[in-house]
């Protein structure tokens, strides 16, 4: 139902949990996909696990000539571009009133300013092949904040912000811009936590679990395929029921 | 009539749908052949597509009617 035969995607952070999972999820429907992120071994690792056609485009997206030249070599490599995740984020948390001008500035550059760049330079071929899905990774707490996070949620809001804005711009031409914000995912970093965390999370969440990956990647696969042509401008909230928007 | 201007005026009536006898020189894409800003930047990709040349930003704000669009082509593949 979700078919993406022959369509051409770029993931960036491939080579995390989520990233990973997205780009095995557009694989999976006949998606050709380009990996990007910075640990070229992982993304050998992603690349192996996925059985269909795939490329790895390492980019570190702190710096902007890379994230100029990303969008451009997916085009040149797969002869197009017709899906771009935007996932690839950081964290860097800390009190407010302590937070350090780098700790703002570094987060702002990765969670927003590179998805500027890489979306305005995919746009472009977007709309003249009059097909297109622009999907970037939020969170829930762009919407609902979170102590430490000033500048992760300011980044994350602002996604939804221009995310919006451009769909306006661009949904005559066929070009769909979506977010999907997850809630708790089990990744590496959930593993960390100890059980009395695990249980103060538990309680937020109707679910009662954590969620997967996969159940982030499979509305990814939803959003880039031809079925979801008439969403727009909208967030997918993937979280268990712990912030109903 | 010059062959590029037969290639702008192609360019024009296919993407803004309108009457091949409407895009005469003094024609502004936006005011008089109804174009948007969106399709004034679309106009300005198929243009560098077509003549293999690129429009920087502020030469392609200043390609307001079909008469701009010429003399600008035809200046950049002189």
């Amino acid at each position: 139902m979700f078919d993406l035969t022959g369509k051409k995607a770029l993931v960036t952070g491939a080579s995390g949990g989520i990233g990973s999972a997205i780009a095995k999820a557009l694989a999976a429907q006949g998606a050709e996909v380009a990996l990007s992120g910075t640990r070229m071994g992982a993304l050998e690792d992603v690349a192996k696990g996925i059985s269909g056609k795939t490329h790895i485009l390492p980019c570190n997206l702190s710096d902007l000539d890379a994230v100029e030249r990303l969008v451009p070599d997916a085009e040149a490599t797969m002869g197009g571009l017709d899906i771009l995740i935007n996932n690839a984020g950081m964290t860097r948390d800390n009190l407010f009133m302590r937070m350090k001008d780098e700790e703002w500035d570094d987060v702002l550059k990765i969670n927003l300013t590179a998805p500027f760049h890489l979306t305005r330079a995919a746009v472009k071929g977007m709309m003249k092949r009059r097909f297109g899905r622009i999907i970037s990774i939020t969170s829930v707490v762009g919407v609902v904040g979170n102590p430490g996070q000033g500048n992760y949620a300011a980044t994350k809001a602002g996604l939804g912000g221009m995310s919006k804005a451009l769909a306006y711009e661009v949904a005559s031409r066929g070009v769909t811009v979506n977010m999907i914000a997850p809630g708790f995912i089990a990744s590496a970093m959930t593993d960390e936590l100890n059980e009395k965390q695990h249980e103060t999370i538990m309680q937020k969440v109707p679910a009662g679990r954590l969620g997967t990956a996969d159940e982030v990647a499979a509305c990814a696969a939803f959003l880039a395929s031809d079925a979801a042509g008439y969403i727009t401008g909208h967030t997918l909230n993937v979280n268990g029921g712990m912030v109903m928007l | 009539m010059s062959d590029i201007e037969d290639r702008v005026r192609k360019i024009v009536v296919e993407h803004l749908n309108v009457e091949a006898d409407k895009v005469t020189e003094k024609a502004s894409f936006m005011d008089d052949l109804g174009a948007d800003s969106l399709d004034q930047v679309e106009l300005v990709m198929a243009f560098e597509e077509e003549f293999g040349v690129e429009i920087p930003d502020d030469a392609a704000e200043s390609i307001q009617t079909f008469g701009d669009a010429v003399a600008f082509l035809t200046k950049a593949t002189a």
